[in-house]
């Protein structure tokens, strides 16, 4: 099956051990992978911050750079969720027909990881083996958008040597929320706060989640306080 | 766009540590009350749907819907007043106070009253007005405190601090305690006495029926109950919008509410009444239809779906960043997710237009809201109507641009990809930025780190490798 990988800028520039992770976990389980290059941007941050008429050209650019795709796979629930829940509201607000039935068209095939390989492959065992206690973080744009359920959390069961331990208040946010964690930061920090805690509360070594953006903010104040919990996003466990 | 407005209101109120567990406290408990009694219902999502097709088909025909209903209840003995803003209702309020010969009202909890600043201008014209909700009470005896949720208005406050509140200034609970019992048969006390004494009774309304011309309350203290019946005149304040076209609506509506607020199967106390009854309740009931910005905000397509609110407050429950702030951070009759797209619309884009960006967009209101109004969506549809009409906090507008611009094209996607790890190489130390950061990065790595830019990006890698 041919694959086209929908990366996001934050896995591109920031996280290449993650779409490395995608790549190899994909290629095992026997796809074929492509990488558009035109590719940048899915104008999740223009749209969420109040600029989505500056998000309009990346949707455009989007569709050019994956339309020719039979199927789209992106580690990202949240990406991911732009792509479903926000391109055709912003093609509809711009009076653009051509590119609402182009965006109509080309979502269906767009697909967060997880629930590509446990709904469009239909595998749960990987062939992992992460010899690690680990928490599961359901992020809130893969939790409450692209409603994964528990995907995830089946392919992590199916992980050999995983020690896997719930998260206390698992489905609250960590209080990212993109612009939200700078522009509302104290409010922001103290729902990390509380998500830190529940997160030491388990003693693990590895706080895993579908969205390295929301791994950025819980990893990042894991660092600063010295934790000893790392964030790993779940297809880099996936891909061991 | 304000400057400051939540951001700064929310700073103080986290360093509070008492509002922070009084909060935490109370909406843990609700949010499992919700829970368990939504769970019971298995056909919840098709109620939620039928709720929020019975708002849509109301606001759809709203001036059709509200003639109707004048004309019920007028045909039921019953007046009805129209108020374009808050002034007038306020005016109406006050003139049909003193044809009525009373110089004090008794209140029923109302969020409508609240926000037209109904108690304040009654004070101003020489009127009292009792509040006879418990919570409501409690925040009308603290002088200077406001209400800080739309069904727990002291939400912020334990009963440690009531009882203080109510041996300081409630008359005869000099030496109260702080059981829950006693704290509320000490309300008990000092409001029957107005329940059997004020001739004046001043309510909002959960719905009101255009068919039949029934309004009605719902409540669980019975002083909404006292206050609608044992009045000679009964003056009811309502929203426009909450209106609702015919009676069976209300089966559906009385299955979402009190699920949704209280987390009860049921309500304690349902009062609805039609007109006049002589021999049996008020013998003058006027209902004042209050506009105050709902007209406007039906103007906008996807906004208007806040006008379908049933004031059940489950939103505010559920959000991580109203459990974290409480109400007052939001500097708003309407606090939590509700608020931060109810108030900016209300005031016509002139005040709270922070408040959209007061929210994480996590969607658990969405979830939790009986009547499935999209909340994130209108969020960040009315960030995007603030920064067009009124524009962004200086600078952003700027980078947004610069940023757009950066993603449109492969080749200075690529260059800001360089750039930005270069950019961060003096300030990274083992693949991590530890340092606190001047401007936009500042809130962030107060409490965070950030990685580094790694030395190679993922296309590079692709490049090389595939």
């Amino acid at each position: 099956m041919e694959v086209a990988l929908f990366i996001t800028c934050v896995n591109d520039t920031l996280y290449p051990q993650t779409g490395r992770a995608t790549v190899e976990l994909l290629e095992r389980l026997g796809c074929t992978v492509r990488f558009p290059l035109e590719q940048t941007c899915c104008g999740q941050i223009h749209a969420n911050a109040g600029y989505g008429h500056q998000a309009l050209p990346l949707v455009r650019r989007f569709v050019k750079a994956f339309g020719q795709y039979e199927a789209i796979v992106c580690p990202s629930g949240s990406c991911a969720a732009m792509v479903h829940e926000q391109y055709e509201r912003l093609a509809r607000e711009a009076g653009d027909e051509a590119l609402l039935a182009q965006v109509r068209e080309l979502a269906p095939r767009v697909h967060e990881l997880s629930l590509f390989l446990t709904d469009v492959l239909g595998v749960e065992d990987v062939g992992a083996y992460y010899p690690h206690r680990v928490t599961y973080h359901p992020t809130c744009h893969s939790l409450r958008l692209e409603r994964v359920g528990d995907a995830p959390l089946r392919l992590l069961r199916a992980v050999r040597g995983i020690d896997l331990v719930e998260l206390p208040e698992a489905t609250t946010c960590c209080g990212f929320g993109g612009t939200f964690a700078v522009k509302n930061a104290e409010t922001s920090a103290a729902m990390l706060a509380d998500k830190l805690a529940c997160v030491q509360r388990t003693g693990a070594e590895v706080c895993t989640a579908l969205d390295n953006s929301c791994l950025l903010h819980i990893g990042g104040g894991l660092s600063r306080i010295q934790a000893g919990t790392r964030s790993v996003h779940l297809v880099e466990i996936l891909a061991s | 766009m304000s400057a400051g407005g939540f951001t700064d209101s929310a700073r103080a109120e986290l360093r509070n540590p008492q509002l922070r567990r009084n909060l935490r406290k109370a909406t843990t408990t609700i949010r499992a009350k919700r829970a368990a009694v939504v769970a019971e219902v298995d056909e919840w999502e098709a109620l939620r749907d039928a709720g929020r097709r019975i708002k849509q088909r109301a606001m759809n025909q709203l001036d059709v819907v509200l003639e109707r209903l004048e004309a019920s209840v007028t045909a039921a003995g019953g007046e009805v007043h129209w108020a374009r803003d808050a002034a007038e209702a306020n005016a109406i309020v006050t003139r049909l106070v003193r044809a009525a010969g009373s110089d004090e009202v008794i209140k029923v909890k109302s969020m409508a009253t609240d926000e037209i600043g109904l108690n304040d201008a009654l004070a101003a014209a020489g009127i009292t007005a009792h509040e006879t909700d418990l919570a409501e009470l409690i925040v009308q005896l603290a002088d200077h405190d406001r209400s800080s949720h739309i069904l727990v208005p002291a939400i912020h406050r334990n009963r440690a601090e009531i009882r203080a509140l109510f041996r300081a200034k409630l008359p005869g609970a000099e030496d109260v305690g702080d059981e829950p019992a006693a704290l509320a048969e000490a309300a008990r006390r000092y409001l029957r006495e107005k329940f059997l004494s004020v001739k004046v009774g001043v309510s909002g309304a959960n719905f009101a029926v255009a068919e039949t011309g029934t309004v009605g309350v719902v409540e669980s203290e019975g002083n909404g109950r006292m206050c609608t019946t044992l009045p000679e005149t009964l003056i009811t304040v309502m929203g426009i919008e909450k209106v609702l076209p015919d009676f069976d609506d209300l089966a559906v509506m009385l299955e979402l509410l009190p699920r949704s607020s209280t987390g009860e199967r049921m309500n304690p106390y349902t009062s609805l009444w039609t007109g006049v009854t002589p021999g049996d309740g008020p013998r003058a009931f006027h209902l004042v239809l209050l506009d105050a910005g709902r007209t406007a905000t039906l103007g906008d397509p996807v906004g208007r779906d806040a006008l379908h609110c049933i004031r059940c407050s489950a939103c505010l429950n559920v959000c991580p960043v109203f459990e974290r702030t409480g109400g007052h951070a939001y500097n708003s009759t309407y606090p939590g997710p509700i608020g931060a797209i109810l108030t900016p619309q209300l005031s016509g884009m002139t005040t709270g237009t922070d408040l959209p960006w007061a929210s994480s967009l996590c969607g658990a209101c969405y979830d939790a809201c009986p009547v499935k109004i999209d909340i994130p969506t209108l969020l960040v549809h009315l960030r995007g109507r603030v920064i067009r009409e009124q524009g962004g906090p200086k600078g952003e507008g700027m980078a947004m641009e610069v940023l757009a611009r950066t993603f449109a094209h492969r080749r200075r996607y690529e260059t800001a990809q360089k750039a930005a790890r270069l950019g961060a190489l003096p300030l990274s130390r083992d693949g991590r930025i530890e340092r606190r950061l001047p401007g936009p990065l500042k809130g962030w790595t107060a409490v965070r780190d950030l990685p580094a830019p790694p030395a190679q990006s993922f296309r590079d890698w692709w490049k090389e490798h595939r």
